[in-house]
């Protein structure tokens, strides 16, 4: 199970609104490479997985993009509260405000709704693995992308700490997929399904 | 205690936190590394010492320490996601 505590990972204070800003930042809550597709991804993979280090990672760092989903939440909420009709109009937020008013709900920066279809589940412990690494990465260029647009400090420390998270968890995965390809046969060279083909194991 | 002892506190929750979400999943894939182990043991006994005195002093970071005397206290402090300002 999961229990809610009272604290962000990293603190999130911003002072001054940008709905601008809210608008492209919401695409790490539910857009593609997101941080509820990341939870997602991870929390559904470990049911299958034999290997119990990778499903530990698989469930640890599923949980700490849970908390990653409340931060990207939480910059979003603090940029967009409060605004007024003029704020509205004048940041180009009234696409989103018409559905949404200043609720967050999961989509892209282009208004696409959120899609398991943005991960994969494949209970195939190699495929997922490079599958999670190379989220990581679209991940972390997905913050790089935010950055570029980003001026206020309140806004940049808290995502510049969401980059950084998205290299050590690809470092993790590596790690994972390391620990998996250890463990094949020299008769598997072709890397079947560890998880499905288990006699394939050394 | 006074309100810049209480974001002190809350700093020292967050910062010792953090080294065991981090350490967690570094444990994962090491779970024989006892330098590692050593670090966790040490950053465990000053976290858990923080979360006991703000728990005591400021109300419960999480709703299994609520402490019930004449009313339920969870709902009354800001959720995390409305900031300071």
């Amino acid at each position: 199970m999961w229990s809610y505590e009272r604290r962000l990972q990293y603190p999130v204070n911003i002072k001054e609104r940008n709905p601008r800003l809210a608008q492209v930042i919401m695409s790490q809550f539910g857009g593609p490479d997101g941080e509820l597709a990341a939870s997602m991804r991870y929390l559904s993979q470990r049911y299958s997985t034999k290997n119990r280090k990778v499903a530990g990672i698989l469930t640890d760092i599923g949980t700490e993009e849970l908390a990653h989903m409340e931060m990207v939440c939480a910059i979003v909420h603090q940029l967009t509260r409060d605004l007024t009709p003029q704020e509205i109009m004048e940041g180009n937020f009234e696409r989103y405000y018409v559905d949404h008013t200043l609720a967050l709900w999961p989509q892209s920066a282009g208004g696409i709704p959120f899609n398991s279809c943005f991960f994969q589940s494949k209970g195939d412990p190699i495929t997922d693995m490079i599958e999670n690494m190379a989220a990581e990465q679209k991940a972390r260029t997905t913050y790089d992308n935010i950055l570029r647009l980003v001026h206020d400090h309140d806004v940049c420390e808290p995502i510049k700490f969401l980059r950084q998270r998205e290299i050590n968890h690809f470092q993790r995965f590596g790690e994972a997929l390391r620990i998996i390809t250890d463990e094949l046969d020299s008769k598997n060279f072709y890397a079947v399904n560890l998880d499905y083909l288990p006699d394939l194991r050394k | 205690m006074d309100k810049t002892s209480r974001e002190k506190l809350f700093a020292c929750i967050t910062a010792t936190s953090f080294v065991l979400d981090d350490l967690r999943l570094y444990l994962d894939t090491h779970p024989n590394d006892q330098e590692a182990l050593d670090y966790w043991r040490k950053v465990q006994r000053v976290r858990n010492e923080a979360v006991e005195e703000y728990t005591k002093c400021f109300g419960p970071i999480y709703s299994y320490d609520v402490d019930v005397s004449n009313r339920w206290t969870w709902v009354d402090e800001p959720w995390p996601w409305e900031g300071r300002c």
